[in-house]
């Protein structure tokens, strides 16, 4: 399954580490940070828990870059 | 500008003003250190904050650890050597400054862009209780009938029921001149209503109208990354720490290295220059740039009637080589015309006649193109006994006189003798009262701007063309030696395109490959290329879906153009890595042997990152390309 959120991420430098960061977790097949369009889309992994995974993937940016939120 | 960049900006001048003022006030010792201490932490709380938390969440090499490093040790430096506090302060105000530019100015581009493709319709008009009411396109159902006034964005994709108008279609094709819309035509969504009131018979849901697959198709576009993204994102994995590898090997080398020699160590001095490495370390320039380029570069080609599915696409169109066409649809119109009538004994208009109102009742395409050519609606009261012969043609009485029209079939079976005529296309004989008039000659016609788009292609350094057709070869040889193409295939069925295109992809060598077809059952050569184009795709949601990019309208010219585009932005793309690159090297082996000090360091990183944030932008002026 695959979603799009809308994020605020202030830096290009940190949407790149974002994204490396994020494709690692559990439940997550791959990510995108869209710097330009402050878009994320997250490809779940095959019977993830989506809210779980999400949430997870949200810390994991917060840790990267302190200003970042997500719309879930 | 935003809140938070308002809130920035406010602080970079309350900061300046101070620090401005802080030159003036013959202070010293530890009273100048803590004033300057004031415009510091004005500029730079947020920063240090941001490092503080990013050491507690082992991001150890971010740019906000960086430049508090750097600024925190110039600050010490000063306390306990120079007694330059201004030097620290400076640095992060430059700093900030250089983040309220990029923030701004991204910001800007992203509202641009966005407003580039605004054809996100607002609303719908339906008819309830004799009303009219607006409600929400996304809760129209298909077949349901809209009205849309003068000015309005056509929200859904219909047929049109009633009134005459013209529509805007600039947003969705780039192309400026209105269209004439009347009774029966299909309507597009995106399109502006510029005069009459439509109404309109929705044929699709919004999520399956053009409007929405465009929308989506654009906001998405970005997310595919092109190698060169993926090359700055790997650039800078590696630059940052290597970076800090090397300041650390500033600061403690030489002076271990002095100190061995039996010379003075010079601790602070080599420190100095540790801490300037840091502060040139950030690869924003890069890494915001690049991105950015891309994103203008594809808003830009939209803005054109050209869509781009990702910066992949783009770059892969900014290396073909080869240009592979379908014939049908793509480089000729796909719709027969009269192209010549060659009449015997009689007038041209007479013979037209004739042959329109003898086909008056056929629903046959030929059929159709005769009245076209005709232009009159037939007076059917003057045709009677009409005779459809299947595979040779019709016969009928027009006006009391014996009429046949068809192939040379038809007059071998009523044995009229006739000419024969070796023109490419379809050749109509026509005989009344059973001797030969002459006869109309139909044909595919090449697109007007065709011949054109091929010489344009030639000159953005398209190596080959090749058209693909499964036309018989004589039709595809003329077709291929009036536009000049390098290769014409004939005869293939639907199947062999595909074997023709992996054959080429084959023999070409570095240069991608183009195939650009009509999007109507091409889409597997269209996914075999490197790029697949489809044109004319307004309306046609399959070619959407299928091809890399996407036409618009059917203008072969567009295909040179967006070339065009993707090299302009691919040459930014080069530009800026080559050029934040050279100029990041040049600064840290200036400032590693001490011919730069911390204030070029700054403005090196800074206005390199501004240099190339504005020469990004330039990718969105595609209009000349």
């Amino acid at each position: 399954m695959q979603k799009t959120y809308q994020i605020e991420v202030d830096c290009a430098n940190c949407a790149a580490k974002m994204e490396v960061a994020a494709g690692k977790l559990e439940g997550v097949a791959a990510v995108t940070v869209n710097y330009m369009t402050q878009k994320m889309t997250v490809v779940f992994a095959e019977g993830a828990d989506v809210a779980a995974t999400i949430q997870a993937v949200a810390k994991t940016c917060k840790k990267i870059d302190s200003d970042f939120s997500i719309e879930l | 500008m935003t809140k938070k960049q308002k809130k920035l900006r406010r602080r970079i001048l309350i900061a300046a003003g101070l620090l401005g003022a802080l030159h003036f006030i013959p202070v010293t010792g530890p009273v100048r250190f803590f004033l300057y201490l004031i415009p510091y932490f004005v500029i730079g709380y947020d920063l240090l904050k941001k490092a503080a938390i990013g050491i507690a969440n082992g991001q150890v090499l971010d740019e906000n650890f960086l430049m508090a490093i750097a600024t925190v040790g110039a600050l010490i430096l000063g306390l306990t050597q120079s007694g330059d506090y201004a030097e620290a302060v400076a640095v992060m105000l430059f700093f900030q400054i250089g983040e309220l530019f990029e923030s701004y100015a991204v910001g800007k581009s992203r509202k641009n862009i966005a407003a580039l493709m605004d054809i996100r319709p607002d609303h719908a008009n339906i008819l309830q209780n004799g009303q009219l009411v607006q409600v929400d396109p996304e809760t129209v159902e298909a077949g349901t009938v809209i009205f849309v006034k003068p000015g309005e964005k056509v929200p859904l994709d219909g047929i049109l029921l009633s009134g005459n108008s013209t529509l805007d279609t600039s947003a969705l094709t780039g192309e400026s001149l209105p269209r004439d819309v009347s009774a029966g035509d299909e309507i597009v969504s995106g399109c502006i209503n510029l005069t009459g009131l439509l109404q309109i018979r929705t044929t699709k849901a919004f999520g399956e109208s053009t409007v929405s697959k465009i929308l989506e198709l654009v906001e998405n576009a970005s997310s595919r990354k092109s190698r060169s993204e993926d090359f700055v994102t790997k650039f800078a994995r590696y630059y940052t720490p290597a970076v800090c590898i090397a300041a650390l090997a500033v600061a403690c080398v030489p002076p271990v290295a002095n100190l061995l020699l039996g010379s003075q160590p010079e601790f602070s001095v080599w420190l100095y220059r540790a801490l300037s490495f840091l502060v040139a370390s950030c690869p924003c320039a890069l890494v915001i740039s690049i991105p950015l380029t891309f994103f203008a570069g594809i808003g830009g080609a939209s803005r054109e009637g050209i869509l781009v599915k990702g910066s992949n696409y783009l770059e892969a169109l900014s290396k073909t080589r080869t240009v592979v066409f379908d014939k049908t649809g793509t480089l000729t119109r796909g719709a027969f015309e009269v192209v010549d009538i060659h009449p015997v004994d009689m007038t041209v208009d007479a013979l037209l006649e004739y042959a329109a109102l003898a086909e008056s009742a056929s629903c046959h395409p030929i059929s159709k193109c005769l009245q076209r050519r005709y232009g009159n609606q037939p007076d059917h009261k003057r045709v009677s006994h009409i005779q459809e012969i299947s595979g040779h043609g019709v016969t009928a009485i027009v006006d009391g006189k014996t009429v046949a029209a068809g192939n040379h079939k038809l007059m071998q079976h009523l044995s009229i003798p006739y000419i024969r005529e070796q023109a490419v296309g379809t050749v109509i004989h026509v005989a009344v009262g059973g001797s030969y008039a002459g006869y109309i000659l139909i044909a595919d016609t090449l697109k007007s701007t065709a011949q054109a788009a091929m010489v344009a292609l030639k000159k953005a350094g398209i190596q080959k063309t090749v058209m693909l057709t499964g036309d018989n070869a004589a039709t595809a040889r003329q077709i291929g030696d009036q536009l000049q193409i390098d290769r014409v295939c004939a005869q293939l069925l639907p199947g062999d395109k595909v074997t023709q295109v992996e054959a080429l992809l084959a023999e070409s060598s570095g240069g991608k490959l183009a195939f650009v077809g009509d999007g109507i059952n091409d889409a597997p050569v269209l996914g075999r290329a490197d790029i697949g184009i489809a044109m004319g795709a307004m309306g046609a949601d399959a070619a959407i879906e299928a091809a890399d990019v996407v036409l618009m309208d059917d203008d072969p010219m567009k295909i040179a153009k967006a070339i065009r585009i993707s090299r302009k932005c691919l040459g930014i793309v080069y530009q800026n890595i080559v050029f934040a690159i050279a100029v990041k090297l040049l600064a840290l082996i200036l400032v590693a042997f001490g011919a730069a000090n911390m204030w070029l360091a700054i403005f090196a990183d800074v206005g390199v990152m501004v240099l190339a944030v504005l020469n990004a932008i330039r990718a969105m002026f595609v209009k000349k390309c």
